[in-house]
């Protein structure tokens, strides 16, 4: 197989992507912010998905990576509405403020 | 997975059960008025009874379909059962909390029957990607769920970090079946496992890192120590009947997919995970059973109460192959029937906008209004392990197991932590038997559909704890079923 760019490299790439979109969530706060580096950790997942793939020149891994892209959409769709009834209620998506469960 | 794959009917036939009765509900609120949908809850809970008796007359079917992604087997069979009994006693009390609260939508149904599709599909899958797929229908829906009490702000709060915290887990495991895939070329269990087993342990450093991942995941999803910060939040805020169905439902279907994942596919790398999951137990028993007398909110006590429950869990799940998984899947019944119970209690000490959720609201309950005490009692009791009651039993398979697979330390550590435990469940009692207290509730019995949902699970919490063995048995070849 001519490989231009090996697999690893694809992979430690996506575990980059995905070490910046778990940073994100844990130091944004900023709600849309945070959901947005949740969807970063996803697509890292999907590229790694991708790469092998290719690499063991097979179907599964880009057939799962639709599925993946499903679920995404159908969380974000969720997600969204919810972020919508809390900012109706509270004017704010920061989540330092939400603290009304706390003990 | 290169040729279509063949349609097997019964692999999906407790599936196409809850699903179907799932859309059904939400054709048939379509030409329902008026805010009264107990009608929508009885048909949710003839679909999981007919989805019960589809179950055990597949009981001795073995079938593995769709190109090895879903099984029918007794271990799946059996927590489609544990699923049924927890959605109808969910949907039961349901019917009776909603009158209290603003959630007067169809959809509330809808909704936790598609949760429980989700949950009867976790305990089939074979396959990472069907695992994954099944865990995102329950985890979607119960985000939904936990929120539907859209005008209350502590509902949108819980929603919103079961939400954010669900998807940040999902990354983990996401990513976790990535490297798998990437170490084993497949997402199968049954290939996963010949593929580890080929290997040498030196070949299997992308497997690990992945196996390491999924446990972050998992922790996640069971709440386990450091991964619990969400639960107390999320139990607090969501509505009571559908903080029930998380405490019950999403936790036995994650323990489900946790055993199946961990016992077929990753069997080989067990030397590797088995410490972590010990030390996870560890830690979990013990935070759990500390934070928890600290609590002055009964909902919050019970969300760390079932944090050291899923401690008493993941020691099962480390005992796995000796004994240890019968005694989980026995514990996971024990925990459903109790907990349910004790949710159900504080439902019934509720009332329309006086949710009466402060342990010290419970004064003096338990001589004014003795049938809600007596099944209170029987509930912490067995909470905290009292015999003769079913999580005696619990207890005592689980850490038996742990001593005869030689975890000796595992097993002191979780009956000292439990013991620790009976203090915050007697403190419910002393305060509903020995304080004085004024709190008014409506009468138990104008409440008909939560005192059926409490007497079926006090008489379970009974009678299976006095007779465990024929549930034991029952556990014990749903376990043999698995690889």
């Amino acid at each position: 197989m001519n490989e231009i760019v090996p697999t690893h490299y694809y992979v430690y790439l996506a575990a980059v992507l995905f070490g910046i979109g778990t940073a994100g969530v844990l130091t944004r706060r900023n709600l849309i912010v945070i959901f947005m580096s949740i969807e970063l950790m996803l697509n890292a997942v999907n590229l790694v998905f991708v790469a092998f793939a290719r690499h063991f020149q097979s179907a599964d891994g880009q057939a799962i990576v639709f599925l993946v892209m499903i679920v995404a959409a159908a969380e974000a769709a969720v997600g969204l509405a919810i972020f919508l009834s809390m900012f109706r209620n509270r004017e704010t998506l920061n989540a330092d403020e939400m603290n009304l469960l706390n003990g | 997975m290169a040729s279509a794959p063949e349609i097997s009917w019964f692999v999906i036939l407790p599936t196409v059960l809850v699903v179907g009765t799932g859309l059904l509900i939400l054709l048939i609120d379509l030409w329902m008025e008026g805010p009264d949908r107990d009608a929508l809850g009885w048909l949710g809970i003839a679909g999981l009874i007919v989805t019960a008796i589809a179950s055990v007359a597949l009981w001795n079917t073995h079938e593995i379909g769709f190109a090895g992604g879903m099984a029918v087997d007794r271990f799946a069979l059996f927590f489609n059962l544990l699923f049924c009994l927890g959605g109808i006693l969910a949907l039961l009390m349901s019917m009776n909390y909603l009158e209290t609260t603003d959630i007067r939508i169809g959809d509330y149904y809808s909704l936790t029957v598609f949760a429980i599709s989700g949950m009867v599909m976790m305990a089939a899958a074979t396959d990472l990607i069907v695992f994954f797929l099944a865990l995102e229908v329950m985890s979607i829906a119960v985000y939904a769920l936990a929120g539907i009490w859209r005008r209350q702000l502590r509902s949108n709060e819980a929603a919103l970090k079961y939400f954010v915290n669900g998807a940040f887990a999902t990354g983990f495991l996401l990513f976790g079946i990535a490297l798998i895939y990437g170490a084993t070329a497949s997402t199968e269990f049954a290939v996963i496992q010949q593929k580890l087993a080929a290997t040498t342990p030196d070949a299997r450093g992308l497997a690990t890192i992945g196996m390491a991942l999924l446990l972050v995941g998992f922790g996640f999803k069971v709440a386990a120590v450091p991964f619990h910060f969400w639960a107390p939040d999320v139990y607090e805020g969501a509505p009571t009947s559908i903080t029930a169905l998380m405490a019950v439902g999403v936790k036995a279907a994650a323990f489900a997919a946790f055993a199946r994942v961990f016992n077929d596919a990753l069997g080989p790398l067990m030397p590797d995970w088995q410490q972590v999951v010990a030390a996870l137990a560890i830690l979990t028993m013990i935070v759990g059973n500390v934070l928890a007398v600290l609590q002055r909110n009964i909902k919050r006590m019970l969300a760390y109460s079932s944090i050291a429950h899923a401690g008493y869990l993941l020691v099962g799940l480390v005992s796995l192959k000796d004994q240890g998984g019968p005694a989980l899947l026995f514990y996971l019944l024990a925990y459903t029937l109790m907990t349910i119970g004790a949710f159900a209690v504080v439902i019934a000490v509720g009332r329309r906008g006086q949710p009466n959720e402060q342990i010290d609201d419970y004064a003096g309950l338990g001589f004014r209004y003795p049938s809600l005490g007596l099944a209170m009692s029987i509930f912490m009791l067995s909470l905290a392990g009292f015999p003769p009651l079913v999580g005696f039993a619990g207890k005592l398979y689980i850490f038996s197991a742990a001593v005869h697979a030689g975890h000796v330390t595992l097993a002191m550590i979780g009956v000292l932590s439990s013991v620790v435990s009976v203090y915050y469940y007697l403190g419910v009692l002393v305060k509903m038997y020995m304080a004085e207290g004024d709190t008014v509730i409506d009468a138990p019995g104008t409440r008909p559909y939560l005192m059926a949902c409490l007497l079926i699970a006090a008489a379970g919490t009974v009678i299976v704890g006095v007779f465990p063995s024929g549930a034991y048995e029952l556990a014990r070849l749903s376990f043999a079923s698995l690889g």
